[in-house]
């Protein structure tokens, strides 16, 4: 605590906080530059206030809109939607995690030889590199428009999302167990299923239950760029300042994302 | 531990024959609910498209490499923006969430039945909209723009920013916030001496982590016109410019690599 104590006059010895960083140079250095990035970055807005002025009132109609939305009006496109969300998002959950299984085996060091580990971990870096909509937007030149693209985008990023977490948890298995069951004399498939998968299942159902909330959000979006779901009755919703209707997407949205959370929850405190 | 005899022979099965049936009858059901799944997205496909995929694919592989190299020099700006969309956003959503998260957290909260389940309501509901509908909400409220894309950012990061920081304040020593107490601390020197001292590590941590996952939301929200290089993927896409949107795919990929590293780095030396 020396540091931190002024000294000087003996009577103002008075007790200061410690600093976050401790060093001083470092301490005012970075506080300068974050001074001038703010000042640079300032000047890259270029805000029209009366703009912003008179989009408050369509600001304060759009919360309004959430004391009634529309429901019936574009009941046909929202429920369509909505459906295709979900269609998109059980099947992307289930065959994503089934391809991710043999690529965090591969990704994990403790099990593959260093080529195959070093291959699966690219694979993962590349696939979680960009963004959903940029491999969406890919996906749809390619296979064209319709829930097919969402449904590859989202297997995508859910394989490098539970292959990256899966071998990390893999990677930090407890040993004695695995050595047990090899002692065995077990073949490397047994090895697999009775050493592994009982010390990872718990995580691999905890993750597999998160992915499939962050699957619905993600593919209520996909539809913005004609990769099915929601989003584009949303988009369309926006585009013709119906915040009515846009109110009732967003509430079904958050209405089946909390349902999701809670039923999530409730799973994740069984399994682990 | 079920045991069955065949023969004189015992055999050790790791489940009974009613439980085993139960789990077959699950999987049975997940099996039929994923084909059913299947099954409608398979009606919307146009599976010539499909089958020609790889054409295709191969078809904008050719004609986007190589790729154009000189558009690189109109790139720097809207990385630029990109950039100061995620920081700031952050930024924003930071001085939003912490108060966000002393309202959620039960035992900072100045009232549980009233504050707390609000706050908890802002996190779910920022956290469930993706930060593209809040970008087209803004956009269509503010007018396009980084302005818009910065807010965006920021309304999305609050419930991430939040939720994580409440956490972190539930999770906190009693011991050490009761010595604060004892020395007859108000409520708000509790919070600055006991409370805030424990959670900066997390703190400080979660923030760099959300700027990392930022700077890659914030690539998109161009195309919804809330500015950044998104904005330039776009119109490359609209008049299918490949070698230009290679270019741009190179350098988000870059810039995402980079800030990875970065709050990599900070995190390990702040943790």
């Amino acid at each position: 605590m020396n540091a931190a104590i002024t000294s000087g006059n003996e009577k103002s010895r008075r007790w200061k906080r410690p600093p976050l960083i401790q060093d001083t140079k470092w301490r005012y250095g970075l506080l300068i530059l974050a001074i001038a990035y703010f000042i640079a970055a300032s000047f890259s807005y270029d805000v029209n206030w009366s703009r912003v002025y008179e989009g408050l009132d369509r600001g304060w109609e759009f919360i309004k809109s959430f004391a009634n939305p529309d429901f019936k009006t574009r009941w046909s496109d929202i429920s369509e939607g909505i459906w295709e969300s979900i269609v998109i998002t059980v099947t992307s959950t289930v065959v994503g995690i089934i391809l991710a299984i043999p690529l965090a085996l591969g990704a994990a060091s403790n099990l593959a030889p260093k080529i195959i580990y070093y291959i699966c971990r690219g694979i993962i870096a590349v696939n979680r590199a960009l963004h959903e909509i940029i491999v969406a937007i890919l996906m749809v030149a390619i296979f064209g428009f319709g829930p097919l693209a969402g449904f590859i985008t989202l297997t995508l990023s859910t394989i490098g999302f539970i292959a990256k977490l899966l071998a990390e948890d893999i990677e930090n298995i407890s040993k004695p167990q695995a050595e047990a069951v090899k002692s065995t004399g077990s073949g490397w498939w047994q090895w697999i299923n009775y050493a592994i998968q009982p010390q990872v299942m718990p995580r691999l159902i905890g993750l597999s239950i998160y992915r499939v909330d962050i699957n619905f959000r993600s593919s209520s979006i996909l539809g913005l760029v004609g990769a099915g779901g929601v989003g584009a009755t949303l988009n369309t919703a926006f585009d013709r300042y119906e915040f009515d209707t846009a109110a009732a997407i967003i509430i079904i949205i958050i209405a089946i994302v909390m349902v999701l959370e809670y039923v999530s929850g409730f799973i994740r405190a069984r399994v682990q | 531990m079920p045991v069955t005899t065949k023969g004189d022979l015992k055999v050790w099965q790791r489940r009974d024959r009613a439980k085993q049936f139960k789990i077959w009858f699950a999987w049975l059901i997940g099996v039929a609910i994923f084909m059913f799944c299947w099954e409608i997205i398979s009606d919307k496909t146009t599976w010539f498209f499909v089958f020609d995929a790889p054409r295709i694919a191969a078809d904008i592989g050719g004609r986007a490499w190589p790729p154009r190299w000189s558009y690189l020099s109109e790139l720097w700006k809207p990385m630029w923006d990109t950039i100061n969309i995620a920081t700031l956003g952050t930024l924003l959503a930071i001085i939003m969430g912490v108060p966000v998260a002393f309202l959620a957290a039960t035992n900072t909260t100045p009232s549980k039945r009233f504050l707390r389940p609000l706050a908890l309501l802002i996190i779910v509901s920022t956290r469930s909209i993706n930060s593209l509908v809040w970008a087209l909400l803004l956009v269509s409220i503010i007018g396009p723009g980084i302005f818009a894309g910065t807010l965006a950012i920021a309304i999305r990061s609050i419930g991430f920013v939040a939720k994580l920081l409440y956490e972190a304040i539930e999770e906190t020593d009693i011991n050490q916030i009761e010595a604060i107490q004892a020395t007859g601390a108000s409520k708000l020197q509790v919070i600055a001496y006991g409370i805030v001292p424990q959670i900066m590590p997390a703190f400080a941590g979660l923030s760099v982590f959300r700027w990392d996952i930022n700077i890659r939301e914030s690539t998109i929200l161009g195309l919804v016109g809330a500015g950044g290089i998104g904005l330039y993927l776009s119109s490359s896409l609209n008049i299918l410019a490949w070698p230009q949107v290679a270019v741009i795919l190179i350098m988000i990929l870059v810039a995402v690599v980079i800030s990875e590293w970065v709050s990599s780095k900070v995190r390990l030396a702040i943790i």
